[in-house]
């Protein structure tokens, strides 16, 4: 506390704040952020709030932002309909942790292996190999899609967990973002452990994997929303196998009398992410801050 | 950190000096090999899988024949529905390219005047949508065709139009719904690049320029905030143009697939119409190299021009 003080002293924060702000300036920006902020916010509100409303309400025009009788029977519903499958819904959900959390822990470790040597040290193709992955940054996975459905078929991986894993925890996205936040850990820290006897892989597990943990959730994160809403596409096809998105996703085809079920899964869909970012958006935003290209 | 031993003093030839530097690198390329060989198999690979099987025609059960340029002569001189993909697609990037690229920065900087707590929820609210799995399906509600849809019925309330518009059948008005929704998803992160580049401007350069004359937000805005984020704009710049491009689930998942006339078609449904139901994959692979071309294209003359900005 006393050193946020004296920092705070030191640059006189509570003045510069308001340096060069108008009040005009800031009535209007007051006035965009809540304009545009309800536009952002008013369907994922409508999805949350249909999710708990009875079926009455849910054709009332206009439409109510928030449900006048809170029910849960649209979750009830959902939960019968998944009952009535012949696969047991603890199944899809299990096949989802499973691709899930694989994914993102397989990615953090095999994007930070790469991304450290890629950070901290010169060496023989290093430059064309980060040089390729900025470049795969700049065209959509749906360019390879063909080729990557060939492969997999190929090694043996279709209807395997592993055909959707395998290509996810390669993101160059997780790799670039990590070898940038590496780019930051002071070069002394390394050299002296290196005096000290350290061999490359202590240096990396002991000293620099401690340190970018706030990288770590990034990645953890960014891989967890792109696993969450795959439905295994054409690489499973196996009931057995198949993610919870997919189950959803079915339940969700149905006509009108299903939109409270329809809801529902929007909801549970949306929640999940949306509260990982919740509890790690300061660790997010700080990797981020590394994010810049040259 | 160099690891080039300064202490040879016999000049080596470049081959050797490359294998001895190879050598001295070898834990190095072990921490690189597994993302190495997986980043190969499904990211590289695929990119020249996808230019060899353009020359010919393959359906996956019989082997590939090679017949020259006949897929791209074809793409370009007979496909009318690739051309109207082609036209779509370029609608809707140079559309929701610029203006997604625009509105992330704007909300970022709007947004970093806030004090910490709201300028958490803040980010929240604009983030949300990228990352909320099917909610733009809420969209379905919002412009459904008949009076219950949001849109209609707010429209004929406030007697803007006296019957209902079929906002998602009428190829007239698809675009329009695919770019409002698009734009709605689009902060995704190059909005965190944006956010977190705006705290990490060194605060003691806005008082410098106090000093130095700045009178307000927008001078602060064009001599200090914009040079000093310039690798963040440069990042968000890429990531906007790929995703703008590659438009395809909203399009589908909205306006459906194949939509009425084609006119909620891009290359990207195109591609999936000829890869997965057509199943002619040559003919499916030019599309995924010409749209290849186009994506690194864009890319490398953006990065010229921002680079351009401000020097």
């Amino acid at each position: 506390m006393t050193f946020l003080k004296t920092l705070k002293q030191k640059f006189k924060i509570k003045r510069t704040r308001k340096l060069n702000r108008s009040l005009y300036g800031d009535i209007a920006l007051f006035i965009l952020l809540l304009l545009f902020g309800s536009f952002s916010a008013y369907p994922l509100i409508m999805t949350a709030s249909n999710a708990f409303k009875p079926l009455d309400e849910l054709f009332l025009f206009p439409p109510r932002l928030f449900p006048r009788n809170i029910t849960f029977d649209n979750f009830r519903d959902l939960s019968e309909l998944i009952g009535n499958s012949w696969i047991p819904f603890s199944r899809y959900f299990f096949n989802t942790i499973l691709i899930t959390t694989l994914g993102a822990l397989g990615h953090v470790i095999i994007a930070s292996m790469a991304a450290f040597p890629l950070a901290k040290y010169r060496f023989p193709g290093r430059s064309i190999f980060f040089t390729l992955v900025v470049y795969s940054l700049m065209f959509a996975p749906q360019v390879t899609a063909t080729p990557n459905y060939i492969i997999v078929s190929k090694i043996g991986l279709i209807d395997n967990p592993a055909a959707i894993i395998l290509p996810a925890i390669a993101s160059s996205l997780g790799l670039y973002l990590m070898k940038q936040f590496m780019q930051q850990i002071p070069d002394e820290l390394i050299e002296s452990a290196k005096i000290d006897g350290a061999s490359e892989y202590r240096i990396f597990f002991q000293i620099v994997m401690p340190l970018v943990k706030p990288a770590w959730l990034t990645l953890i994160i960014l891989l967890f929303q792109r696993l969450w809403i795959t439905d295994g596409g054409s690489f499973i096809f196996s009931e057995e196998l198949k993610p919870l998105s997919y189950a959803l996703r079915q339940i969700a085809q149905g006509t009108i009398e299903r939109a409270g079920t329809i809801a529902a899964v929007s909801f549970i869909m949306m929640i999940v992410p949306v509260t990982f970012f919740i509890f790690s958006q300061s660790r997010i935003v700080e990797t981020f801050s590394h994010s810049g290209m040259k | 950190m160099e690891t080039v031993d300064k202490t040879i003093h016999v000049p080596l030839t470049w081959s050797q000096r490359l294998i001895r530097d190879v050598k001295k690198s070898k834990h190095y390329y072990v921490l690189m090999a597994p993302f190495a060989i997986l980043f190969f198999t499904f990211t590289v690979l695929p990119v020249l899988m996808s230019l060899g099987i353009s020359f010919t025609y393959f359906n996956l059960l019989e082997p590939p024949q090679f017949i020259g340029l006949d897929n791209y002569l074809k793409l370009f001189l007979e496909d009318d529905v690739f051309i109207i993909a082609l036209k779509n697609t370029l609608i809707l990037a140079v559309v929701t390219g610029p203006v997604s690229y625009l509105l992330a920065f704007v909300f970022a900087w709007l947004i970093n005047e806030l004090g910490p707590k709201l300028r958490a929820f803040m980010t929240l609210i604009f983030y949300a949508p990228s990352i909320s799995g099917n909610a733009f399906l809420m969209w379905l509600i919002i412009f459904s065709g008949d009076m219950h849809g949001y849109a209609n019925a707010f429209l004929i309330k406030y007697g803007i139009i006296n019957s209902p518009i079929l906002w998602l059948k009428d190829p007239k008005y698809m675009m329009l719904v695919i770019i409002i929704v698009q734009l709605w998803l689009s902060l995704g992160v190059s909005f965190l690049a944006f956010i977190a580049g705006l705290q990490s401007v060194d605060k003691t350069l806005y008082e410098a320029g106090a000093i130095d004359g700045i009178r307000n937000r927008w001078q602060e805005l064009w001599y200090i905030t914009l040079p000093s984020m310039k690798p963040q704009l440069m990042f968000g710049a890429v990531m906007q143009i790929t995703t703008s491009l590659a438009i395809a689930q909203v399009s589908m998942q909205l306006v459906g697939f194949p939509s009425v006339q084609y006119a909620g078609h891009t290359i990207v449904t195109h591609l999936i119409d000829y890869g997965t139901v057509r199943f002619d994959l040559g003919y499916a692979s030019a599309i995924a190299t010409f749209l290849f071309i186009v994506m690194i294209s864009t890319n490398l003359l953006v990065r010229q021009i921002l680079r351009k900005v401000g020097e």
